[in-house]
């Protein structure tokens, strides 16, 4: 029986939409109220979904220790109230939500061993949120 | 196609235990779960039916009918039950959310009419939750 197993996790990051490759005025008009130099911060909820069959002995898909435990020292510990810009994953690249749902993705799917990965979706406000399940989604 | 959804909520308690485990190992596997007294979650349930949409009705699904399976086969047995003690699913399986969700779809997939289940969701708590689609 293959069942999907959802967990939702908060962290608070700042951070500021600004493209090196685009003008000042580009980047004004592009990012709007996000380009503001100082940076702004967001309550972040991220939500991993894993999959795979339920273990027998034990009745879960993963056990969530190893799950929450990961999440904690990956991606809470390398995220949580830190200035997303000075990150080197975002030296060269926006930290939109949309980039930081793919490199949690990516932390997620090189890292944890213990069930398939299905999608990460990241919710950056109540009002919005972002999806990632991998390259070929 | 047209998938529609529609929840519920059960209040009911359980813990986990594997008779095979020692007790170190329940211990271990399960943490703070393996209390053999047991302790209790709001779950909500969240049924996804899909179907086409009957002209005549313009409905997917009847959904009183649907409501009445739900509280039939799923909220009369579970709601304010130990998972472990009253519910013939667990007595000799862990009434993990995993579990539980498997459970409820193998209660409601003969029952309905005119539309096919897609999907169960339960949330243990708004942030844990188990989605079964009926996948071997």
């Amino acid at each position: 029986m293959k069942a999907h197993l959802s967990r939702r996790y908060l962290f608070s990051a700042s951070h500021r939409l600004h493209s090196e490759a685009m003008s000042e005025q580009e980047n004004q008009s592009t990012y709007g109220k996000c380009n503001n130099p100082f940076g702004h911060g967001h309550n972040y909820t991220v939500e991993v979904t894993v999959s795979g069959p339920v273990d027998r002995k034990t009745g879960m898909v993963c056990n969530l220790v190893d799950l929450d435990g990961f999440i904690e020292r990956e991606v809470l510990a390398r995220y949580g109230h830190e200035n997303l810009n000075v990150l080197p994953e975002f030296a060269q690249e926006v930290p939109t939500t949309e980039n930081l749902c793919i490199q949690i993705y990516e932390i997620v799917q090189r890292g944890f061993p213990y069930a398939h990965l299905e999608r990460v979706r990241l919710e950056e406000t109540m009002m919005n949120s972002f999806e990632y399940a991998g390259k070929a989604v | 196609m047209v998938y529609l959804t529609r929840k519920a909520e059960f209040s009911a308690s359980h813990y986990y235990h594997n008779p095979d485990f020692t007790p170190e190992e329940n211990r271990r596997v399960f943490g703070k779960c393996n209390n053999p007294n047991g302790h209790g979650h709001n779950y909500t349930l969240e049924v996804t039916v899909k179907g086409e949409v009957d002209p005549r009705s313009g409905f997917v699904v009847d959904l009183k009918q649907l409501k009445e399976i739900m509280h039939r086969e799923v909220l009369d047995a579970m709601d304010h039950r130990f998972l472990n003690k009253e519910v013939p699913e667990f007595l000799h399986q862990i009434p993990t959310t995993e579990n539980i969700a498997v459970a409820i779809w193998q209660r409601l997939v003969t029952k309905l009419e005119n539309a096919r289940l897609h999907r169960v969701r339960v949330y243990e708590t708004p942030d844990l939750f188990v989605d079964f689609y009926g996948e071997a």
